[in-house]
């Protein structure tokens, strides 16, 4: 068996839904010892793809080569028989259990007297080694941050003798430190053999891994080239089919006067400080943007100026009146509002329709003594569908229909339905296509010529140099720099206190 | 086994659009599952005998109905927003005996009189123990973060128990009042009938009406369905979750109370154990109408209709002498089945084809 080789294929794999096609077609090869990512934007079919591979999903024709054998694969629990293993971009551990047990859940180890709890721990122990990361096997999974868990989830994986192994967007909770753990695991798995499949919307750092990449479009495999041959802008323009433009500052409109203004605010986190007497002053119709590492302070500012969390000291000013005692919903009346980070989580109601998502944040402006006016109310929504560009079939179609990118346009435009002055956006580009990403941007430059205060946070510094005015850089809970819109990503990521990726 | 919460946390979040067939058969059944089922209760029950499907027949089993029904509306509100509210039954019971003690005469001791309040004092003064009890529920719930289950569970004991304590144990007989002391008229709600129809069942429907009304055109109903399909994605768009969660128990509470009159009024008495389970007939009442126990989605036009199919088939099997305790095997069935329903409705599994 030689490195390079193709292991597992994918052969005229199709996949559909009722009446919308998933998968047409498609030929994918996984080789031995090798990188495989799969790139394209939302609802190209790459999860799809990979929940046939795996076993979560049966294909509705063509068929799954491994080692030249044609296999179906009935579970996942198959899967894994056969070494293939998926580590899914929700992460599926038990919160409440610890680190050894969510690792040997459903295979536990027995002994004589039950489960053998020491020789779990040990291998645990040894796992977390080899992944250079220093976590107690006894620590509950609750207590870890988003980054560990997911080396975690790696590491169970990797118990499991996994002969191919799917990762899909394995980073999007990681900081950079953890992503170089991460790359410097895939060299290793890579020399024992072990056939890595990648998904990553962080293309960049996707390009740095990968031996072979793969496009999809739309369910079709549009492009198929080995690392030496491509480029970024290669895989850009096999993913969206055009030149992509995250766009440039707004201009040609005055600044107003300021819009928000933070003084020494602090915001507690456990005995500590996640904000740390942080000063900053937004002006109508700029554009900011937040740069920092996962746990920077970025996300528990946000919510303390949206209205979430309390602050402990300082000041919040909009347009000049302190607002800091204000509820959420006087806060959007005042013409503040935050767009949140996890859309699932926070940002939208799965059980209604895109109409009632849309319109939830401006309830007061269509209802008159309790009564809601349901003409008043489409013409908001019907506003909002145009205004922020929802890909749709109507304000009754429910919110899962949507992919990811429409979704997000819908918490975006559901707040700017408001109407405000100050927006808050907490990493509005998270888990959504090159396309949308532009679009959103777009949306808020436009607002910001109107003369809207825009405040953005990212983790991608290539967005960083998108729309934004001002680039402010937060380590700690703490702005440590802030540069204007001609600075350069390795400045920025310097100040950030990345280790810089390649 | 630890793959599935994330395989059906994909399945929702990739975001591929599901596959909607426009007529379908199966779909049609699935969604209109409670109606189908009242129709085929009575269809089979009028088969079976020929006493069951008159005007008159309709009408007392409605009036059995009412009672169920007003409980289910207070629970289809609670359960919209997520919660459960276990304590209805025992709010019902309570609110007869508030009712009776009210209608016996109020003695004050101080004042050496003994004071009878007229029946509207009595009926608006029962309904504000209910509020009360929903508001000790609601604020348990909303600021002190107890769950609803436990909050509920405890005020189930304590409603029951000061019931038992004020009647210590006993019934009030005597609701009806004397012409003299100006307090006629209790039983009003339960025996009269306008144009026919029982007196209880036109609360039912104009309770009914009024919640409907609240639920789909006013501000109050949208952030019920919002807070209750995602608190968090509700709070950040302003939606007052902690107000609407107080007043929701609130209603539940006020339901019940109005329930209590209804039950206590038709039987002329107030006993401190009236109510007894109901809570969970509620409960299954919502469910077999097709609201989701996790909250944000059902209808009121589902849970009445949900109401009727226990009360219209647990009133048929006593028509063709059917024994209480197959009765007991038969809703508990239809509520299982009701159950399985709602998580094929709602992509309870995540794999599909």
């Amino acid at each position: 068996m030689q490195t390079g080789e193709v292991v597992l294929a994918a052969r005229d794999v199709s996949k559909s839904f009722g009446a919308v096609q998933a998968l047409r077609a498609v030929n994918f090869d996984v080789h031995r010892g090798q990188v495989t990512t799969l790139f394209g934007e939302n609802g190209a079919g790459k999860s799809t793809l990979m929940k046939i591979l795996s076993g979560v999903q049966r294909p509705s024709g063509g068929e799954i080569v491994l080692e030249g054998r044609p296999i179906t694969l009935n579970s996942t629990v198959e899967a894994r028989q056969h070494g293939i293993s998926i580590i899914h971009q929700e992460l599926s551990l038990s919160p409440n259990m610890n680190v050894r047990d969510n690792i040997f859940i459903g295979r536990e180890i027995m002994g004589a007297t039950g489960v053998n709890f020491a020789e779990e721990e040990r291998q645990t122990a040894a796992l977390m080694r080899e992944l250079e990361e220093d976590i107690d096997p006894l620590t509950p999974v609750e207590d870890l941050r988003l980054g560990q868990q997911q080396i975690v989830e790696i590491a169970r994986a990797l118990s499991v003798k996994s002969r191919i192994l799917i990762m899909d967007e394995p980073t999007s909770a990681l900081s950079a430190t953890e992503v170089e753990v991460l790359f410097k695991v895939i060299r290793d798995l890579k020399a024992r053999g072990v056939s890595i499949v990648y998904i990553s919307h962080h293309l960049e750092e996707a390009l740095q891994i990968t031996d072979h990449a793969v496009v999809l479009r739309d369910g079709e495999m549009t492009a198929n080239a080995p690392r030496a041959e491509i480029d970024l802008e290669w895989i850009v323009r096999h993913m969206v089919g055009e030149k992509y433009d995250l766009g440039t500052p707004p201009t040609g409109h005055e600044m107003g006067a300021p819009a928000l203004t933070l003084r020494g605010l602090c915001v507690p986190q456990g005995s500590g400080l996640a904000v740390d007497r942080l000063n900053l002053e937004v002006r109508a119709g700029e554009v900011v943007c937040i740069y920092g590492l996962m746990g920077a302070g970025r996300t528990e500012m946000m919510e303390c100026v949206a209205g979430r969390l309390r602050p402990s000291a300082g000041e919040i000013l909009l347009h000049g009146t302190d607002i800091a005692h204000l509820t959420i919903a006087q806060r959007i009346a005042a013409g503040l509002v935050l767009v949140p980070e996890d859309r699932q989580r926070d940002g939208l109601v799965q059980t209604m329709s895109v109409g009632g998502n849309l319109s939830l944040a401006s309830i007061t402006r269509f209802t008159k003594r309790f009564m809601t006016n349901r003409r008043a109310e489409a013409a908001i929504v019907e506003a909002s569908i145009r205004d922020v560009t929802v890909k749709t079939d109507g304000p009754d179609a429910p919110i899962g229909a949507l992919s990811g990118g429409n979704q997000q346009k819908v918490v975006i435009g559901k707040m700017l339905a408001t109407h405000p002055s100050v927006v808050l956006l907490d990493e509005p580009s998270r888990g959504i296509d090159i396309g949308a990403k532009g679009e959103v941007f777009r949306i808020l430059a436009e607002r910001a010529k109107q003369g809207m205060a825009v405040i953005y946070t990212t983790s991608e510094v290539g967005e960083c140099l998108a729309i934004a005015h001002r680039i402010i850089v937060m380590r700690r809970g703490r702005i440590v720099a802030e540069f204007g819109a001609d600075t350069t990503k390795e400045a920025i990521m310097a100040a950030s206190g990345e280790a810089r990726v390649a | 086994m630890s793959e599935i919460p994330g395989e059906t946390k994909m399945a929702e979040t990739t975001g591929k659009p599901r596959a909607r067939g426009g007529f379908d058969i199966a779909h049609l059944l699935l969604e209109g599952r409670a109606f189908f089922a009242l129709i085929a209760i009575i269809a089979i029950f009028s088969y079976l005998s020929p006493n069951y499907a008159t005007i008159g027949n309709f009408l007392i089993m409605a009036n059995h109905v009412a009672i169920f029904g007003l409980l289910a509306i207070g629970m289809l509100l609670v359960i919209l927003n997520g919660g459960i509210d276990l304590s209805v039954g025992s709010v019902l019971g309570l609110s007869g005996v508030v009712a009776g003690y009210l209608m016996q005469g109020v003695e004050l001791e101080w004042a050496g009189v003994i004071l009878y309040p007229p029946v509207w004092a009595v009926v608006i003064l029962t309904i504000g123990v209910g509020a009360f009890v929903g508001m000790v529920n609601g604020v348990l719930i909303a600021w002190f973060k107890v769950p609803a289950f436990v909050a509920t569970l405890g005020t189930l004991y304590v409603a029951r128990g000061v019931g038992l304590l004020m009647t210590n144990g006993l019934t009030f007989n005597k609701l009806s009042g004397t012409e003299a002391l100006g307090n006629r008229g209790f039983e009003w709600l339960g025996f009269n009938r306008i144009a026919g129809v029982p007196i209880g069942v036109i609360v039912l429907t104009l309770v009914a009406l009024i919640a409907g009304f609240l639920l789909m055109r006013t501000a109050f109903g949208r952030w019920l369905y919002s807070s209750g399909g995602n608190e968090r994605a509700a709070e950040l768009s302003g939606v007052p979750v902690r107000r609407v969660q107080v007043l929701v128990y609130m209603l539940s509470g006020v339901c019940a109370a109005i329930a209590g009159l209804v039950l206590s009024s038709q039987l002329t008495s107030a006993g401190p154990t009236a109510g007894f389970t109901y809570e969970l007939t509620a409960i299954a009442a919502v469910v077999i109408g097709g609201a989701a126990l996790t909250g944000g989605r059902g209808t009121v036009r589902g849970t009445m209709l949900g109401a009727f199919v226990i009360g219209f088939l647990s009133d048929g099997l006593v028509i063709i002498g059917v024994s209480s305790y197959w009765q007991t095997v038969f809703t508990g069935a239809v509520i299982v089945l009701a159950v399985l329903l709602n998580s094929i409705q709602y992509g309870g599994s995540g794999k599909r084809g």
